[in-house]
Parts: structure tokens; sequence; C-alpha cells
């Protein structure tokens, strides 16, 4: 496990030199993008002005060309940044997921699909907006593992009446667990029973998409999941109680909110986020170790679950 | 009177309701049990292969593997009270223990596919009759309840119901989950 130490060693021996050159590169896209942004809105302001001047005589249709101008303003500004959010991507993320464990790769542009997001059965609505990024895939000791940034929405209406709703956005890890088992169990926070106790435990068996409700031993755990599975006893045999207590640190490790479910001899976790990861800031300088922190550690993260949740201990008839 | 016949239609869907939910957790405690007993003569099957893997290597342990196999004899001859088959159980558990740990000695014999495989197998199914267990404690929590809370203990006493007894791990059994640690180390 890489510590802060060794990533600071990292960033000012081996990601300095690149980071200077990249850092020259954002400057001119920098100033690019406020040529475009000043000439932009320079131009829509007087047209605005024209178009007030004129929106007696011909209605609210002089509008469109501004809004038009806008968005062919936003685009150039995509098309500029694109080159270097790549460069970015393939200089910084890249070489920290390589500093992490030299056996992961890194894909920017793909992510984890649908299907097998959906796979999961950890989250029951079906999106109709997926994105992602930042694919890492790879196998960290035994334990094979994948994951991506998702943003994963579910928009109903069009028009004004539309409303999107966000399904899940964050990091959504797949990894090889080290148990052979067939049926399914998922692992989900726990909000009924935080709020209403008993009633709330009794609203969950209720819960008829989920399957049968597994209450466990462990007090702490099931003050912050509530467990669903097809299988009392397998549920038991994958949750074992060591790994209760694991998963118990690693969310309040991480604070984040953490869905899990186990299925196919897989172990799915999805751990929610409310920013963007693995993004560059565009307009603050790069030559700051803490963005660069911020990286590792949430890549640090999602490597780590193997670590977390033991993953590599193979001391059961799976190999 | 069609209020009352009303109030008669609730109490007794609720009546239903309560039985239906007892004789539930009821054949759930027994089902579970079931389990167990199952995955212990898994367990008792593989006997016989571990000591045949492990005789050609151990010179010193071979009281322990008279014992483990004594007790596998008289477990599978079938004709044991349920005290006795625990007790007989425990017996195993902890002999496998103490050869597990004796295993330690033999870098040969922690070595051999034959035994590697075997043991892989053997804490396999250690962790299963002890999630078996952990259900049964689960299913046992739950009909003991309906047992003696309000109101479904009414009916509980009148179909002659009573609390089931929890799985309790034997101190022999805690000792041997830290021999298992001692392996995986």
């Amino acid at each position: 496990m890489k510590t802060l130490e060794d990533l600071k060693n990292f960033y000012e021996t081996a990601l300095m030199p690149d980071l200077k050159v990249l850092e020259q590169q954002r400057r001119g896209v920098v100033r690019k993008v406020a040529w475009v942004i000043i000439a932009t809105a320079s131009i829509a302001g007087v047209a605005f002005f024209v178009a007030m001047q004129s929106l007696r005589e011909a209605g609210p249709v002089v509008i469109f060309p501004i809004i038009a101008g806008l968005l062919i303003g936003a685009g150039v500004c995509y098309l500029l940044t694109r080159g270097y959010v790549a460069d970015f991507k393939a200089l910084v993320i890249e070489r920290i997921v390589h500093f992490i464990d030299d056996n992961l790769s890194y894909e920017p542009k793909r992510c984890i699909d649908k299907s097998t997001f959906m796979l999961s059965k950890i989250f029951t609505t079906k999106p109709n907006r997926y994105k992602g990024d930042d694919l890492v895939s790879g196998k960290v000791g035994a334990t094979q593992i994948q994951f991506s940034e998702l943003h994963a929405e579910y928009e109903i209406n069009s028009g004004k009446n539309r409303h999107r709703y966000t399904v899940f956005r964050g990091i959504f890890f797949i990894g090889d667990f080290n148990k052979d088992f067939t049926g399914q169990t998922i692992v989900l926070p726990d909000t009924a029973e935080k709020l209403f106790g008993r009633l709330g435990q009794k609203l969950q068996s209720l819960n008829i998409f989920r399957g049968n409700l597994i209450k466990l031993e462990d007090p702490e755990f099931e003050s912050h999941f509530v467990v669903y599975g097809s299988d009392q006893i397998e549920a038991r045999y994958v949750l074992s109680t060591s790994l209760m207590a694991r998963i118990t640190d690693f969310k309040k490790k991480t604070g984040k909110k953490i869905h899990l479910s186990f299925i196919g001899s897989m172990v799915f976790v999805a751990v929610s986020y409310t920013r963007s990861l693995f993004e560059p800031r565009l307009f603050k300088t790069l030559l700051d170790f803490e963005p660069v922190r911020q990286y590792f550690e949430d890549l640090q993260l999602a490597v780590g679950i193997v670590d977390d949740l033991n993953l590599n201990t193979r001391i059961w008839s799976k190999e | 009177m069609w209020i009352a016949v009303g109030i008669g239609i609730v109490v007794l869907l609720v009546v239903i309701l309560i039985y239906n939910g007892l004789i539930a957790r009821k054949n759930l405690v027994a089902k579970v049990f079931g389990t167990i007993d199952a995955l212990l003569k898994k367990r008792y099957d593989l006997i016989p292969q571990l000591v045949a893997t492990v005789k050609a290597y151990m010179q010193h342990e071979r009281s322990l593997l008279t014992e483990i196999t004594e007790a596998r004899a008289k477990a599978v001859s079938g004709r044991l009270s349920d005290d006795q088959q625990v007790e007989l159980d425990n017996v195993v558990s902890k002999t496998l223990g103490s050869i597990m740990v004796a295993v330690e000695n033999y870098p040969d014999l922690k070595a051999n596919q034959n035994f590697m495989h075997l043991q892989r197998t053997m804490n396999e199914i250690e962790e299963q009759i002890s999630a078996a267990r952990r259900a049964y404690n689960a299913a046992v929590e739950a009909f003991n309840n309906a047992v003696e809370m309000f109101p479904t203990n009414i009916l509980a006493s009148m179909m002659g119901y009573k609390t089931k007894s929890f799985f309790e791990i034997a101190a022999e059994q805690r000792e041997n989950v830290n021999a298992d640690k001692l392996l995986k180390s």
C-alpha cells in the first residue's frame, strides 16, 4: 500500500517535470478560452441590445441567434479544452494509477457498462441517461478488479416538466470475490431502520423487490446497513463476522454512502460521490500537490477495497 | 350486526396470519438445523481422505488420527442422541483443529497439493457450518420472540410452542477458530 509520503516523493521527482509542461499547455488553453468567452460575451451583449430594440417588431424570434451564438461559444471552449483534458489524464491520472499498482490498466474514455451496472442489482431503477469514464482494471494480488466513475440518471417527461433523478453517481467497483456462491446478497444503506426502529425493520421485511430480509448479528453493521438475500445461510456465508466488521470500517473510513452486492461469485461496490472525479481544474494551477493527493486518494479508495474487504485471502476452495 | 361480522373477519384474519407466521418460523428453525446436519455430514465425509493424506507424513500424532477416525465412525453409525451428536461434533472440531496445527511441523505436507486442496475444502465447510449456526441462531431468535411477545405468545402457548435454545459455541471450538487463524497467517 502506497503512503502519502511515497506519493509526495513521486510527485516531486517523477510527476513534476511533466506537470510543468502540462501547466504551460493549460495556460495556453486558458488564454484561448478567455478570448472565446470575452468574444462570445461581447457579441452576445451587442446582439442582446439590438434584439431588445427590435423585439417589438420581430418578436421573440430574435433571441434564438443569441442562444445559438452562446452554444457555439461553449462548443469552441469544449474543443479547445479537449486535447488538454486527454493529455492531463494520460500524464497525471494514468501515472497515478500505475504508481498505485503497476498491474492496473487505465482507459480514460471507457466505463463499466450499463448491463453490468444493472447486473449488480444494487439499483432497481434502470437509468435512461448513463455515462462514465476513467475505467481502471487489472489484478491486485489474486483478485481481478475493475472500477470506473459513473453517473446514472433517470429522466422523466420532457420539455418544461422534465425531471432528472440521480440513480447513482460515484465510483462503481467490481471485484472477484474469494468465495464461491450461487445466490444473491445485497447490502444497502439503512434508512428505514434508522428513522423508525423496529417498525422500519418490519417495513424492510416487506420489500418484495429485494428478497428476504437478512437480520445479522453485528449491531454496528446493522445500524449502517440493511441486507437482502436469496438464502439466509448463504448470506451469512458471504457476510462472515469479519467481513461485516470490515464493511463497517470501510464505510466509516470513507464517510460515504456505500452499496454492495454479492452475485455470481463477484462483489459489486458502489461508493457515492457528489463531485466529478479525476477531472482537471482548468482555472487553477497544476503545480499544486493538493489535487494530486485528491486524485490519489480517490483511486486508492477504490483499489484499496481489495485489502479493505480482504479479497486476497484465498483459503477457501476458490483460488 | 355487520360491524360484528366485520370485526370477526378481521380477528380471524389476524389469527390466521399469526398462526402461519409461527409455523413458518418453526419450519425455518428446522430447515436451518437440517442444513447444519448436512454440512456436518459433509465434513465427516472428508475425514477419511484427510487421514489418508496426512498419515504418511505425521509420525508423532498418530493418536490424533486414531481419535478422529473413531469419532467419525461413531458419528456416522447414526445411533446417537442429539446431545451425544453435539458432543461428538465438538470432539471432531477440536481434533481437526489440533491436526491442522500439527501440520505446521511438516513443511512437505503443507506443500502437498492434495492436502492443500483438502485444507481449502475444510476451511470452506467450517465457514459454511459457522454461517449455518449463525442462521440457526437468527431463526431461533425470531421464533423465540414470537413465542414470548404479545400477541403472538397467546397462540404460541395454545399451540404448545416453547422457546428453543441457541447454538452456543463451545470453548474448544473458539480455540479451534484461533487455530484456523494461525494457519491463515
